[in-house]
């Protein structure tokens, strides 16, 4: 079945025909992303940072003794030094492994709030092109009418119903931000159920849950993937945005956000409590921009900017 | 075009009133209510409180009633604040929202558009290399991040603004520039883009082979088809710039709306909330819709009706 599709093929299919075609669009797109030098940069960046994010906290706890909970009044904020070369917080908490840990928090609900966006809004905009018709305006006037909904008032609004859980708030955030996943994917399937491998599948008997399955949602993972990798910074953004309210995790956990309205209320006194965790932030969302960009690029020369 | 305004306004009705329902469902879905506090309250006396607000008929019938409330313009009365309507806290707190809002748009299109326009006439350039630099670094520093360390340096250290408040310009120019920051950044890119876009086409080589002025041709020819994709991103950003300046409004100590919203949420001030979130959606569909129409004017192939 897959010989339909051949000419764009975009499944890491295991048969043979997928050999025969030469350089495949993941291979074209990768020799693509390797030129592009702060792209590569920007992935080697987030590698170190996810890397850094899981061990750190671990070996400093193992060498150091320092975990990210136990408070120290009496120690209490000392500025950078070689102990701490973040220095610590206003409890004498280290803030290396603070932050460390609340970039962790950040990447995963960035991540998996991407995942859950990406995975309604796919299925939500392949079914609404394919049904076409009836179906599709309303599913598409659906959508109209949740962009036109104040999204973030929308995300506040779930977090309270929901609760403060960690679990529930990419949830909430991924329930949310699936509407331009949906729009793209609708996009791209309205042209590509018109195409001749669709007509062959349906002449064999596939069922349309097949077709939408395997036939058509395969097709557009090169612009689910490209609108993916820029989901994932706006929503690690989001997330500090509601930990900065105290809506998003909660102390003693710590968060980029909720680390970041901390050294804001202090920064006056102890600037570094502000200073490092904005940093990691900015950092990270630069690489997460650029590596975006980069994919984009890639996967889509056209679009190219 | 006035006709055709008419009738884009009377199709917003429908869509209007969906979310109203919606929102409305949402709201009051929602587990809690408004008097569940910490303090036990005595049931005599919760039930006087849940008849003055008209809690204790059937949900159907509050909602019939909320609607005829709403079409005299009556958003109800806070919970919260016992002793002030909804219209009242909105009458206060949205025009300083809104003004604030307004700063940052013009502060993100004056930048925006200049780097934008820089990027593109000197395409690959130092000058542009710098300028898409720093849109990056512009979207990737967050509001929360970006805000204090503006307090910190220009207010704290270097004494040239107030650090918080509201009342004269001084007050404006660093939440505005907070706020609108990230927009600016995303503003440029797509200026650029967009104006890159139409450099290869065939009207401005009509242009340059008229004789033109190479002036005449940025400005007059260019620039239009640069602005198309802003234009259709002002909907959008000026939406997520009046949710957003709920944290500058935090950071800035601004009276504006935005923390009522976020006590509301918390507190199942029905009425509030649902105030709130429907003038945010109502000025959103009118934005798109003035979007819309200004996009009519700009391609005149489009079709606005």
């Amino acid at each position: 079945m897959n010989n339909n599709q051949q000419k764009t093929s975009s499944r890491n299919g295991t048969d043979e025909s997928d050999l025969i075609l030469g350089t495949s669009l993941w291979e074209d797109a990768w020799k693509r992303l390797r030129k592009n030098n702060m792209a590569l940069a920007s992935g080697v960046i987030l590698l170190c940072l996810a890397v850094l994010c899981l061990l750190g906290p671990v070996l400093l706890g193992v060498f150091l003794g320092y975990d990210a909970h136990t408070q120290n009044l009496i120690y209490g904020p000392q500025p950078p030094s070689i102990q701490h070369p973040f220095g610590t917080d206003f409890y004498g908490r280290d803030l290396l492994t603070r932050v460390l840990i609340g970039a962790q928090v950040s990447l995963s609900v960035g991540f998996l709030a991407a995942m859950v966006a990406a995975f309604i809004g796919t299925i939500y905009g392949a079914v609404s092109s394919y049904s076409g018709g009836l179906v599709d305006s309303l599913m598409m006037r659906i959508v109209d009418i949740l962009y036109a909904l104040p999204y973030m008032f929308l995300v506040i609004i779930l977090v309270t119903i929901l609760g403060k859980s960690l679990l529930l708030l990419f949830l909430a955030l991924g329930a949310v931000g699936w509407l331009l996943t949906a729009r793209v994917v609708r996009g791209q399937v309205m042209s590509l159920k018109e195409q001749d491998f669709v007509l062959a599948a349906r002449s064999l008997g596939t069922t349309s849950r097949s077709i939408i399955f395997r036939h058509l949602i395969p097709n557009t993972l090169g612009p689910v993937i490209v609108t993916f990798t820029l989901t994932v910074p706006s929503m690690i953004l989001q997330e500090a945005f509601l930990s900065f309210l105290g809506l998003g995790v909660q102390p003693p956990q710590p968060s980029l956000g909720s680390l970041i309205n901390d050294g804001a209320n202090q920064m006056l006194v102890f600037w570094w409590t502000l200073v490092f965790p904005g940093s990691i932030m900015a950092i990270m969302l630069f690489a997460l921009n650029f590596l975006g960009d980069g994919i984009r690029d890639a996967l889509d020369p056209r679009m190219k900017t | 075009m006035i006709r055709i305004l008419l009738q884009r306004l009377l199709e917003l009705i429908p869509t209007a009133l969906v979310i109203v329902a919606a929102s409305f469902a949402l709201v009051r879905l929602a587990p809690g209510s408004p008097f569940s506090s910490e303090r036990e309250i005595p049931p005599e006396v919760r039930q006087k409180l849940e008849a003055k607000y008209g809690f204790d008929k059937p949900l159907p019938e509050q909602f019939i009633r909320y609607l005829g409330n709403l079409l005299r313009g009556d958003l109800g009365l806070s919970t919260k604040y016992p002793q002030r309507t909804v219209n009242e806290i909105i009458a206060n707190g949205f025009p300083v929202t809104l003004s604030l809002a307004a700063i940052a748009l013009l502060w993100s299109l004056l930048v925006g558009i200049t780097a934008g326009i820089i990027g593109a006439i000197r395409q690959n350039t130092v000058w542009d290399h710098v300028a898409m630099t720093a849109a990056l670094v512009g979207i990737s520093v967050p509001s929360f991040v970006l805000g204090p360390l503006l307090v910190l340096t220009v207010s704290l250290r270097l004494h040239l603004l107030p650090p918080a408040g509201w009342g004269d310009w001084q007050h404006v120019v660093l939440p505005g520039l907070t706020l609108g920051t990230i927009y600016a950044a995303s503003i440029a890119r797509l200026t650029r883009g967009g104006m890159l876009e139409v450099v290869r086409s065939d009207f401005i080589r009509t242009a340059r082979a008229k004789g033109l002025s190479e002036s005449l041709i940025v400005w007059r020819h260019m620039l239009r088809g640069g602005l198309l994709p802003v234009v259709s991103y002002l909907g959008p950003a000026v939406a997520s710039m009046l949710t957003g300046s709920v944290v500058v409004e935090k950071i800035f100590n601004v009276p504006g709306i935005g923390p009522y919203f976020v006590d509301a949420a918390f507190n199942r001030d029905y009425f509030l909330v649902m105030g709130i979130v429907l003038l945010y959606a109502f000025f959103l569909l009118l934005m798109n819709l003035v979007v819309d129409v200004v996009y009519g004017f700009l391609d005149p192939r489009v079709d606005v009706s």
